[in-house]
């Protein structure tokens, strides 16, 4: 069993951010996994999507539990072998799951951020990300492997690096956000924003969290995730056992949980909000929103794409609504007329945007086939 | 077709460096010997997921894509060959293909099994549908849902504007130039617009 342990790097040097502002004094939670190889041309970064982290693989010492969210995909002898790749993950500024976030300490007031969090983006998640690297002595990378937001800032780095990687790895992912899918978050921003815990963003001061919101934000979202197929398979119309015991067929009731797909939701909700910070939510759906590398080029994705060098692989699953198969196409085709090498592959799941967290026997080899073919080296294509 | 001549004789088609498209890739075998043996670079189609998971293991480029629903993700005249290496007669659009072939690629290679070829014509003087080494299939099985002749193509081309550049038979790896629509298992046109 592979064993992770975290670490923090601190960085003291401002971070200029997209928006014009900028942070010091903060830290990065990481993990690594298998050995960097002596010419340092074998890591591959992980990065992660919105309910995520650093914990990527492997278990904490003593806790059986405590597998990393892509533990299925990245390990010794999987898809991404670190027996033969060193590993990062890294948790993004911004995030409540170690690194600096909202309700860290601001290092000149001495208060808790809370709303007052710079808005950060895609780009500068990846250039934390890059002096993250610079301090860990790595130039050039592998591979930058990530799925959904994740896979945003694998098609980012591609953009803002492109000499510092030889591979991008884009699973599930999209060169922006439709107007469907920022209606999507504003709604989960509105049930967090709304929820009279919440205090502008400052609720840590008032000893309160706006679990109401976080718990709705939570359930629209697993939806989205979803397919109808699967949820339909996995829920149909059933009910709560105490609702079948009922004479009537239901309790007749506006308020009671009866079906088993709210009762899920629900849990699914109250889980969430009790280790979810509410301004993280707020701050990783916007970086969601505003990622959209062919805005600078008037939407014209293929001249945006023009400065990668990477090899990619793309893929997508058929399912997928909320980064749906089309949206990969799109990423595919502007790397097409730009003449880049790519692959991609479109893996009929039922599971919706989860499969790309999900064991699917051909998703596994194809990640793994194409891991196994990237070679040792240092080159960066031309 | 998957053996070596066969393949050999069509790579012998496609020049030294060309940037290619194979649609139908197939186990991405084509793509790997133009990359290695003819410096060739570009890209496989394929829908089969065992296919797509065979090029990427080769290291060849491979989208997965579903060529009935056509080819708008290629760009006019953005590869100097395209090549469909028995693909032809899987497709529902056929002739839609032909024409996009042409499109994409400056030339277009095109090869599928003559349904003309002589023990095909036997087989269906016998009042029988052939089933041969080229051809495996029952009436009922067939993945082959355009059945053509090498003379059919020719009209077809024409129809649609295409230039021939070239056009022969195959029969047991040996290219067949006298009477190809008889003698020859597999027709092979070299098209351009």
């Amino acid at each position: 069993m592979l064993i992770a342990t975290p670490q923090t790097m601190c960085f003291d040097a401002p971070l200029l951010l997209q928006s014009g502002a900028s942070i010091h004094g903060y830290s990065l939670s990481y993990e690594t996994y298998g050995t960097l190889n002596a010419d340092k041309s074998n890591a591959v970064l992980v990065c992660h999507a919105l309910n995520a982290s650093h914990h990527v693989a492997g278990v904490y010492e003593g806790q059986d539990k405590s597998e990393g969210w892509w533990d299925n995909m990245i390990g010794p002898g999987k898809s991404v072998d670190t027996n033969k790749f060193f590993v990062i993950g890294v948790n993004n500024l911004g995030s409540c799951f170690g690194s600096t976030g909202p309700m860290h300490t601001h290092p000149d007031t001495g208060k808790v951020y809370g709303a007052d969090f710079p808005v950060v983006t895609v780009e500068d998640w990846v250039n934390a990300q890059a002096r993250l690297l610079d301090a860990l002595g790595i130039q050039t990378l592998a591979a930058v492997l990530g799925g959904s937001l994740g896979g945003m800032q694998a098609l980012s780095w591609t953009l803002q690096y492109p000499e510092r990687m030889r591979h991008a790895v884009v699973v599930a992912s999209a060169p922006n956000l439709t107007a469907e899918n920022i209606a999507f978050n504003e709604v989960a921003r509105r049930a967090i924003v709304t929820d009279p815990d919440f205090h502008g963003g400052h609720f840590y001061e008032h000893g309160v969290i706006p679990k109401r919101g976080l718990r709705i934000a939570r359930m629209i979202g697993h939806i989205t995730y979803l397919s109808d197929d699967v949820m339909n398979e996995k829920f149909g119309r059933e009910l709560k056992d105490a609702v079948l015991a009922s004479a009537n067929g239901y309790k007749y009731s506006t308020q009671d949980v009866e079906f088993q797909i709210e009762s899920y939701l629900r849990y699914q909700g109250d889980k969430f909000a009790e280790y979810f910070d509410a301004n993280t939510y707020l701050l990783i759906t916007r970086a969601l929103d505003y990622f959209d590398p062919a805005k600078a080029y008037g939407g014209d994705l293929s001249q945006a794409l023009a400065r990668t060098r990477a090899k990619f692989l793309l893929v997508s699953f058929t399912t997928d609504w909320r980064f749906s198969p089309k949206r990969s196409r799109e990423v595919v085709k502007a790397l097409l007329d730009n003449k880049r090498e790519v692959s991609y592959a479109e893996i009929d799941a039922p599971h919706g945007h989860d499969a790309f967290l999900l064991d699917d026997a051909r998703y596994m080899s194809v990640m793994r086939s194409y891991f196994d073919s990237i070679p040792k080296g240092l080159e960066v294509t031309a | 077709m998957t053996d070596l001549n066969t393949l050999h004789a069509i790579a012998s088609l496609v020049p030294q460096g060309s940037r290619v498209l194979d649609l139908g890739c197939g186990d991405g075998a084509m793509l790997d010997y133009l990359q290695r043996e003819r410096g060739c670079s570009g890209y496989g189609v394929e829908l089969d997921d065992a296919n797509v998971l065979a090029c990427v293991k080769r290291g060849v480029n491979v989208l997965q894509l579903n060529l009935d629903q056509g080819l708008t993700v290629f760009e006019d005249a953005s590869f100097d060959v395209v090549l469909q290496i028995d693909t032809l007669q899987h497709l529902r659009n056929a002739e839609t293909m032909l024409r996009e072939t042409a499109r994409v690629g400056r030339v277009g290679i095109v090869a599928f099994p003559n349904f003309a070829h002589w023990p095909n014509r036997l087989s269906i003087l016998q009042g029988r549908m052939p089933v041969t080494k080229r051809l495996p299939y029952q009436w009922y099985d067939t993945p082959n849902i355009r059945v053509g002749t090498h003379a059919d193509l020719a009209v077809l081309a024409q129809r649609n504007g295409l230039r021939v550049l070239d056009s022969f038979g195959l029969q047991d790896g040996h290219t067949v130039r006298m009477w190809p629509n008889l003698r020859a298992g597999t027709s092979v046109y070299k098209l351009a617009r």
